[in-house]
């Protein structure tokens, strides 16, 4: 789960980490009331929506408005925030359509002296928590990552105990941190770490963390994501959810029990496990085809999500064709292929339908497949059925 | 001969009494009955607080600690909640079990770093979590996959996906290959047994003539692997990597599939196998033919 900037800034705040004065606003009166609040020589507007890229992105209304701005006035505040609020953010991250923002945050501004950059994460080679550092902060770090790895300092924490006092000054020193910092570093390293281990995160990040003129450390900007698995016991995170950030499909698919990712592409799939689901898309690019999404009904679907299914797939207009991969197992293909008559009397599907089934109970399903009278296409094998499918769409 | 799994195998289920558990516990005492009549092998499962009863013929025990004590059990198949899937594996391992597989899918990732760090003195093995399981043809089936699929043979079977293992065991039976054992790892951030651990396994098992490697977008333990693979591997090895067309950023289901900081894609994957001399399947309908290629290259 996603949540916003001054979320993460207020949660890391309540955990003792230094974060800028900040206030939230949501229209541009609130906007100047909050920069006069702050009292500072300079403060800064910044759009809350959960993709980066914000300070150099633009916004479709307002080309030459940038999605985060320094002001000198409550005024300068204002107009800013009125050409932003309601406007459409445009930022690489959030594809050509970009997010309509609806909420700001005005802070203080720093007196920037460093800009370093930190982030906590779960390393796979060591099985567990990692605290990420470089000297590049502000920049991409997968650019930096990519370009100069020997920049990015790693030190992997015991998920029991923490990060060490002694790994922290290690992370510090190798920074080139000095004096009063280095005490900052690890008081901010510490308790960031142990936020990421309490509030079951899978990422935090911090970007830039600001070394300010008297050597202290604020969290610049703040991303955290929690792992979904572990919101059973954090239930007091889940209000934070943004649901107007999330793509409504995606949504509703998590409600059903399906596993749903919207592509750009137009062959609608419908297919049981993640590795498998991903391996049709892949056939299908591999024939000339573009999968319109990833989706994966799990081991048991039943009639309902069946048709919960084709009702997602089928709500994306760039379908043209859907192509059903069943592998039954364990599951009886001749259950999925009632789920699936069913749900094609139900919904009444207009577009070319390929399916291929293989497994438990084939030939009866097959047959059932053949007698229903409906023009679904079957292909005998994965190859067969992602080239009839992909063909289908050009007929 | 094959590998973590033989004739003295004895399997209970922890969450035996819940639906999937006991579903899936019959499943593998049929495939048990049906090809060694008269074995005992699955013996029994766990639920708290209903020990000292019996489900559908299974004695269920309070603890893992007692179901060892009185059945003798080595193996134990975990389809505990989420929520409490870390502390049985832990309970296994704690009572000696000597092969964990744990079923469970959605278990939260610190969870499993707890389990990884508290496991590094432990003596057990474990599979998973949210995995297929692990099975013998002919000799025993721990997990969900359906049994039939699977037939005897020499090729090692190794998967980070379920029924992209299955379709792979398709693949192989339609051309008459069948396997020594079939893992399935898993698809988490933090597993218990790796490609590597299963690929050493494999290469000195003296019934596995060649291994079929299945792999996903996400991380880099199949890079790990291609290294392993060029440095300690002499038989056949083929591979295929699922999420070759997917974005970066989208987790494509499994918690570990997604392409992060441009690493983790399936086209750095391939080129890592294919520079260790595997044979890498361009197309998920040619895992078992590629497995194919890679013997006859051999020949």
């Amino acid at each position: 789960m996603k949540i916003h900037e001054y979320q993460a800034k207020q949660l890391l705040a309540a955990a003792g980490v230094k974060t800028p004065r900040g206030i939230v606003a949501h229209t541009a009166d609130e906007a100047a009331a909050a920069c006069t609040q702050l009292g500072s020589d300079v403060a800064v507007v910044k759009s809350q929506i959960h993709a980066g890229g914000r300070g150099k992105g633009t916004f479709k209304q307002h080309p030459d408005q940038r999605g985060v701005v320094l002001v000198k006035s409550a005024q300068a505040a204002k107009d800013n925030a009125a050409r932003m609020l309601g406007s459409t953010l445009v930022t690489i991250q959030t594809g050509p359509e970009g997010k309509v923002v609806s909420t700001l945050l005005i802070e203080e501004g720093l007196k920037i002296v460093r800009e370093l950059y930190l982030g906590v994460v779960v390393d796979r080679e060591s099985g567990g928590p990692i605290l990420i550092a470089s000297t590049e902060g502000g920049m991409d770090i997968e650019v930096v990552a990519h370009k100069t790895p020997e920049k990015i300092l790693q030190e992997p924490f015991d998920v029991e105990a923490g990060l060490r006092g002694f790994q922290a000054r290690n992370v510090a020193y190798r920074l080139g941190l000095e004096g009063a910092s280095v005490r900052a570093a690890e008081k901010l390293f510490s308790q960031l770490c142990q936020f990421f281990v309490d509030r079951d995160c899978s990422m935090v990040e911090i970007n830039p963390l600001v070394v300010t003129a008297d050597g202290d450390l604020i969290v610049g900007d703040a991303k955290v994501t929690f792992d979904d698995n572990a919101m059973f016991r954090h239930q007091d995170l889940l209000p934070l959810r943004d649901l107007t950030e999330e793509e409504p499909m995606e949504v509703q698919a998590q409600a059903s029990g399906l596993s749903y990712v919207k592509l750009d592409g137009n062959l609608g799939c419908l297919v049981n496990g993640a590795g498998l689901a991903m391996s049709t898309m892949d056939i299908i690019k591999y024939h000339g085809g573009a999968p319109a999404n990833f989706l994966d009904v799990g081991g048991g679907a039943n009639v309902e999500q069946v048709t919960e299914a084709f009702r997602i797939i089928l709500a994306d207009p760039n379908v043209k064709g859907i192509l059903v991969n069943i592998f039954g197992g364990i599951m009886k293909c001749d259950t999925i292929v009632t789920a699936l008559l069913t749900a094609y009397d139900t919904i009444g599907i207009k577009v070319p339908l390929v399916v291929r089934l293989e497994g438990t109970n084939v030939e009866l399903a097959r047959k059932m497949l053949a007698e229903s009278g409906k023009p679904i296409t079957v292909g005998t094998d994965l190859t067969d059925a992602a080239k009839k499918a992909v063909k289908s769409l050009g007929a | 001969m094959s590998i973590l799994v033989d004739k003295h195998t004895k399997i209970i289920c922890q969450g035996i009494t819940g639906k999937s558990g006991l579903f899936h516990s019959q499943q593998c005492r049929a495939y048990a009955k049906e090809h060694r009549p008269g074995e005992d092998v699955f013996v029994g499962g766990c639920t708290p607080g209903k020990g000292g009863t019996e489900i559908d013929g299974f004695p269920v025990f309070n603890t893992v600690e007692q179901a060892v004590h009185k059945t003798g059990a080595n193996c134990s198949l975990i389809f505990v909640p989420p929520p409490f899937a870390a502390d049985a594996i832990l309970e296994a391992a704690d009572a000696g079990i000597g092969l964990i597989v744990c079923i469970t899918e959605g278990i939260p990732v610190l969870d499993m770093a707890r389990v990884k760090r508290a496991m590094i003195t432990s003596k057990s093995r474990l599979i998973g979590p949210n995995c297929p399981g692990i099975i013998t043809p002919g000799v025993a089936k721990i997990g969900i996959m359906p049994g039939y699929i699977h037939k005897i043979g020499s090729a090692g079977l190794i998967s980070k996906s379920g029924t992209l293992t299955y379709e792979a065991a398709w693949q192989l039976g339609n051309i008459g290959m069948g396997q020594s054992t079939a893992v399935g790892i898993g698809g988490d951030p933090i597993i218990g047994t790796t490609y590597i651990d299963l690929l050493a396994m494999f290469q000195a098992d003296p019934k596995t003539e060649s291994i079929l490697m299945i792999g996903e977008i996400g991380g880099n333990a199949e890079i790990e692997a291609a290294g392993y693979i060029k440095s300690h591997v002499t038989k056949p090895v083929a591979a295929f990597i699922a999420g070759a067309t997917a974005p970066p950023g989208k987790r494509m289901g499994h918690a570990g599939a997604i392409i992060s900081g441009g690493s983790g894609t399936a086209a750095e994957k391939q080129a890592a196998l294919e520079s260790a001399g595997v044979i890498v399947a361009q197309s998920p309908a040619d895992m078992g033919t590629a497995l194919k290629r890679a013997i006859d290259q051999r020949k």
